[in-house]
């Protein structure tokens, strides 16, 4: 394939891609986030103790994490379909991504509003504060920066599913490596598209990283 | 500083048979033991007492972040503890009358993602205020505790000192008529300590806030306390004003607050302790004892405070000849209302002082 062949394709599989991704993430973040907040209070000595809720709840989280993502991708098809009404495209494969990513980040939820000091939620209930102020404005704030890694960290998880979910029917920089490099054995666009992987990854990453410096500046210097 | 309080007195908080017995692992611990307090308005208040004798979870039971196993809190004439109702979590009417209780910590407990000034707005953020109110009375807060230049500065940027006065700062907020601090000087080096304390004695004298304080050290109850009482393992041992303790006699907090020591320079002689306990005016005793009997006495130590034109304290002093021959100036300083022990000390050795209420290390 020339450059000139090639450029068209790797330029709509990371449209796709994208598109994939950056929605994947909305919906991870929009379920993980309850989620991961929902696993620190129902905890034991949590502010919402309540044993069975933690305990199911952790258990779906769990499943859902262990499941390889290539099996979740394939035993999701029917709800995708219910869901978008094909299983095939990039708005189909939005599903699927999300659903295997929302396990994990919750998990990076949870441990991050675990590390918020519990001195910080006492003086706010000394203050008369209930609990979604606590989680508004102690929980949240206070583990911000490790919020946007866990984010930075899921996008780049979901990145990676994104690529495999080009073996089912998806679209991206992941199904055009599979048709093109694999299948027509075209070793050169296969680097080619991994070389974009790359970039757009390490472009996630330094921006992740960079918002995580701005905030963590807070409170150093002025 | 100290100031002389009436015995009586509105107390302001009051917690009457207050249990708190933890669980662990099938294993009781009672924390609090049946704990009667009473503090009244305007005053400062210390309780004393070594690490695991109960005094974190009986500050913490005041405004029911612990909620107590048995007994009542009352707080500004509200039952809390009938507020608290049976559910782990604080129902309204509960984090209502907890607005109104400021509470300041060891470890301070300021938002390190907001500013100062942000941080003292959360408890009005809580309240419902406006922005501007907020802006308007966190301002005002700052300037009394004297940080008016760092608002904008986070809380990472400030020595512990002043992190410390955004916390008291912080803690008034709310116009509270009680204020909680639980062991707010222990992180804090000596000088940093005695301006801390300084603060909350004149918040207390211009505000009229009336402060609750746990600590580990016998200085911060030396410094601002007008009463104190003694923990040890979940009870209250003492407790009183300062006169109050210092006119018991056996009181080991009169003892550590105002600390005696000095041996008979030669034999023959008697050495007596001689409390004042605020209830006598300053009129100078040892030189009328001294003139109207003709005897000479030398002072071997003294811990006094004059507050308010009357002296508290202890001194311990020699009179020349055996005990026998000094029956009349002892019956002269009783008359003048002190309290006079005679220290049985002749052959032996003295303790140095009473024995440690505190540990080496909280000294």
């Amino acid at each position: 394939m020339t450059w000139s062949e090639m450029q068209p394709l790797l330029e709509q599989g990371t449209v796709d891609t994208l598109y994939m991704v950056l929605w994947a993430t909305v919906v991870t973040v929009l379920g993980g986030l309850p989620l991961g907040i929902l696993l620190v209070l129902t905890d034991k000595g949590g502010l919402l103790q309540n044993r069975p809720v933690n305990k199911i709840v952790g258990a779906i989280v769990n499943v859902g994490r262990s499941l390889p993502f290539i099996i979740l991708l394939i035993a999701l098809i029917p709800f995708t379909t219910f869901v978008v009404g094909t299983f095939i495209g990039p708005t189909a494969m939005i599903v699927p991504l999300a659903i295997g990513a929302i396990p994990f980040f919750a998990r990076l939820v949870e441990t991050a509003i675990r590390e918020v000091d519990h001195g910080l939620v006492e003086a706010v209930q000394a203050m008369g504060g209930g609990i979604p102020t606590i989680v508004r404005k102690v929980l949240l704030p206070q583990a911000l920066p490790s919020l946007v890694s866990a984010v930075t960290t899921t996008v780049i998880v979901l990145i990676g599913y994104s690529a495999m979910a080009g073996a089912v029917g998806g679209e991206g920089l992941g199904s055009k490596a599979i048709t093109y490099g694999y299948q027509r054995f075209d070793t050169t666009f296969m680097l080619v598209t991994v070389v974009v992987l790359v970039a757009i990854v390490t472009v996630v990453q330094l921006i992740g990283d960079g918002i995580v410096r701005l905030l963590a500046r807070r409170g150093r210097t002025a | 500083m100290r100031r002389a309080l009436d015995s009586d007195g509105n107390p302001v908080i009051t917690t009457s048979g207050l249990t708190k017995v933890y669980e662990s692992r099938g294993r009781q611990v009672t924390a609090l033991d049946g704990v009667d307090l009473h503090v009244r308005e305007g005053e400062v208040f210390g309780v004393i007492g070594q690490s695991g004798a109960g005094k974190s979870s009986l500050i913490r039971c005041v405004n029911l972040l612990e909620r107590p196993t048995s007994g009542t809190v009352t707080v500004d004439g509200v039952d809390l503890t009938a507020l608290a109702g049976k559910g782990r979590r604080a129902g309204k009417d509960l984090r209502h009358a907890r607005s109104s209780i400021g509470m300041v910590f060891q470890h301070f407990n300021l938002l390190s993602s907001r500013t100062v000034k942000d941080n003292i707005e959360l408890p009005l953020e809580i309240l419902g205020v406006s922005g501007a109110e907020r802006s308007r009375r966190a301002l005002e807060l700052l300037d009394l505790v004297g940080l008016a230049d760092k608002a904008r500065a986070y809380p990472g940027q400030l020595s512990g000192g002043q992190k410390q006065r955004v916390g008291i700062a912080r803690a008034l907020a709310g116009k509270p008529k009680v204020l909680l601090s639980d062991e707010a000087t222990s992180a804090l080096d000596p000088e940093t300590t005695r301006s801390i304390l300084q603060l909350l004695r004149d918040l207390n004298q211009q505000l009229g806030l009336t402060v609750l304080l746990i600590t580990h050290e016998m200085d911060v109850v030396k410094t601002v306390c007008d009463s104190a009482a003694l923990m040890q393992r979940g009870r209250v041992v003492e407790s009183g004003t300062v006169g109050e303790l210092l006119a018991t006699p056996g009181s080991q907090l009169a003892a550590e607050l105002f600390p005696v020591s000095g041996a008979a320079t030669a034999p023959g002689r008697t050495v007596v302790d001689v409390t004042f306990h605020g209830e006598t005016t300053a009129q100078p005793v040892i030189s009328q004892l001294s003139r109207t009997y003709n005897i000479d006495i030398s002072i071997l130590g003294a811990a006094m405070d004059t507050v308010g034109g009357r002296q508290i304290g202890r001194m311990r002093i020699e009179l020349p000849g055996s005990y026998e021959e000094n029956v009349v100036p002892v019956g002269f300083l009783r008359e003048q209302g002190l309290q006079v022990e005679v220290v049985e000390q002749q052959d032996r050795p003295v303790p140095a002082q009473a024995p440690a209420l505190v540990k080496e290390g909280a000294k």
